[in-house]
């Protein structure tokens, strides 16, 4: 993952929230005018109302058929041609298993998903949680360190100048590249792994929780400098809320880094879990597996996202 | 020894803010900008001032200085006998664009400033506060609404709840109706006008709008244009109050004094349209 399409990433999510306040704020003008309406006791008026209400009922109803054929099909027209052509490739080439004998494994596997035989040899469901344990201390680590140093380095212009060259320098190295420092330091493997996570998944939080903070508005600075709060009271009533979005886009972009170095991470480290597991398959030419694999990556990392967007939208504001 | 004690009491109220010699330069990328020259005034205890001039004129950078939220390049200002270093609760500002904190309601906004100033009170106090600086400005039914569920005067009336549940000495209004409709503009000058008859606080006002000041203000001062932007006159308004609106509109001095605002902005200082 380089450092540009995560860039690209922030921009996007950072507008996904503003499209997201531009509908809120739409919403409310909406109530707001209903509200006017209301408020109008000249019967006519009543009457029109009644009418623009009901017209847009009818309009409702319109849409949702509409928005049968436009938000439900697309997708599932996208997954059948997806199978299809897997269905395809997999008839050409014999070795890779297709969606139905993939399917059928999937479905024995997920039979007993909580089984230990040996420490190399563990239900799918040890796996996971072994990977998601280390996802969660790695990247909590990340948090508990890069999110208050987001807030000085947003705060002070001297942290954030003294901080811009080691960031900008150590932001781009590849995840992997830092594993085999881990295990001369850590001299483990387990401890290594989370310690690539820590510091590849440190950086989007650093770095939104600063802009945010720099972007709080002067306005906001005024009241706190005329009402003269305190430093204590202007993290927790103003930097802090007006942050917290930015901080959750972070957070967000954070957590998929964890993810996506994980599996890499547990491949080259062994051990249990879900990217040790994929490959201790393939060395044992259980192909479907792998497949299976990957989509218990992917699945996990779209609820991981959708949660963590569910969340962020709970805290935004507007 | 009487005498001279009231003749220094005196002093202080008369010039109870009070602006000496002030310039103000700021520093921008195209090099130095002095938006402010050889700036006088004393303000009295109790009146209500409204600066008026062009936009640019540096009127709310001559309120910003007041509330000590800007440090002047030359001179000093002072505030009840004492200079003016920093902003503090005693110089309330009520800000042109509200500047309420949109993830609290109303009565948290308005909390904010009171614990701040009267932390010492019981919290049922403070809350008692609260209530009755949303109940001046009749805003008690919006207490628990988030900002953004009000309407734009409302908000500003929260503001206004603000800056008064301080008991600030002065207060600095920095344009604040600029951003309303008219109809909601007259109401909240005619409720703004019976506050501070109520408070008997000293006001600042920044305005460009004519009718706003001769209505609100004991005095006006009028600025010329910057760079380099003066006091260029200074009206008194001597209008009896409480003042009616309606009966204004057809009052003989109302309209000359309204007139002379006028003659002023347009005619001598009259902004070139670039």
């Amino acid at each position: 993952m380089s450092a540009i399409s995560l860039e690209k990433e922030s921009l996007k999510s950072i507008k996904q929230v503003a499209s997201h306040e531009d509908a809120t704020s739409n919403v409310i003008a909406a109530n707001d005018e209903s509200a006017q309406l209301e408020i109008d006791s000249s019967a006519a008026k009543i009457k029109a109302a009644k009418k623009k209400k009901m017209s847009i009922a009818v309009n409702h109803r319109n849409n949702k058929t509409y928005a049968f054929f436009k938000v439900v099909l697309p997708p599932m027209f996208g997954i059948l041609l997806f199978l299809g052509i897997w269905t395809l490739i997999s008839h050409q080439n014999p070795v890779l298993p297709g969606p139905v004998s993939t399917w059928k494994s999937a479905v024995e596997l997920f039979a007993h998903p909580f089984y230990i035989n040996t420490m190399d040899d563990q239900g799918i469901g040890w796996n996971i949680l072994a990977s998601l344990k280390r996802v969660a201390l790695g990247f909590g680590l990340a948090a508990l360190v890069g999110i208050p140093l987001g807030f000085m380095i947003g705060r002070y212009e001297f942290m954030s100048r003294m901080c811009a060259p080691v960031i900008g320098l150590l932001r781009p190295v590849s995840p992997l590249a830092w594993l085999p420092l881990g295990l001369l330091v850590l001299k483990a493997a387990g401890p290594a792994a989370i310690w690539v996570i820590f510091v590849s998944s440190i950086w989007p939080m650093v770095i939104n929780t600063a802009v945010g903070v720099s972007k709080v508005p002067e306005d906001y600075m005024n009241v706190a400098k005329v009402l003269n709060l305190s430093e204590w009271k202007i993290i927790t009533k103003i930097s802090f809320p007006y942050v917290m979005p930015y901080m959750m886009t972070g957070v967000r972009l954070s957590i998929g880094i964890a993810w996506l170095v994980i599996v890499a991470a547990e491949m080259l480290n062994g051990g249990a879990g879900i990217g040790f597991w994929l490959w201790d398959e393939y060395n044992a030419s259980n192909y479907e597996h792998i497949i299976i694999a990957i989509f218990v990556v992917g699945i996990i990392g779209l609820v991981l996202e959708q949660t963590l967007i569910a969340i962020a939208k709970r805290f935004s504001y507007e | 020894m009487d005498t001279t004690t009231n003749t220094a009491i005196s002093k202080v109220t008369d010039r109870y803010v009070y602006i000496e010699d002030v310039d103000m330069r700021f520093v921008t990328k195209k090099g130095v900008f002095e938006a402010l020259k050889d700036i006088n005034l004393s303000i009295k205890q109790g009146e209500f001032i409204s600066l008026i001039g062009h936009s640019g004129c540096g009127k709310s950078t001559l309120l910003n200085l007041i509330a000590g939220l800007l440090e002047p390049s030359e001179g000093h200002l002072f505030c009840a006998g004492r200079e003016i270093a920093a902003p503090g609760p005693e110089r309330a500002v009520v800000f042109q664009n509200h500047s309420l904190l949109p993830w609290l309601t109303c009565a948290e906004n308005v909390q904010l400033a009171v614990e701040r100033v009267f932390g010492s009170e019981s919290s049922v106090q403070q809350q008692l506060r609260t209530v009755a600086a949303l109940e001046l400005v009749g805003l008690s039914h919006a207490m628990d609404k988030r900002p953004n569920e009000i309407s734009g005067g409302m908000k500003q009336r929260v503001g206004i709840a603000r800056a008064l549940a301080m008991e600030p000495k002065v207060l600095l209004l920095d344009e604040p109706f600029g951003a309303l409709d008219a109809l909601t503009r007259a109401g909240l000058q005619d409720e703004l006008m019976k506050i501070m008859a109520k408070s008997g606080a000293t006001a600042v006002m920044v305005t460009h709008d004519v009718d706003e000041a001769v209505l609100l203000s004991d005095r006006i001062v009028m600025m010329t244009n910057g760079p380099s932007a003066g006091i260029g006159e200074i009206l008194d308004v001597n209008l009896a109050r409480p003042r009616a609106r309606l009966a204004l509109a057809e009052d003989k001095d109302y309209n000359h004094l309204r007139s002379e605002v006028l003659r002023f902005l347009y005619e001598r200082h009259a902004k070139k349209v670039a």
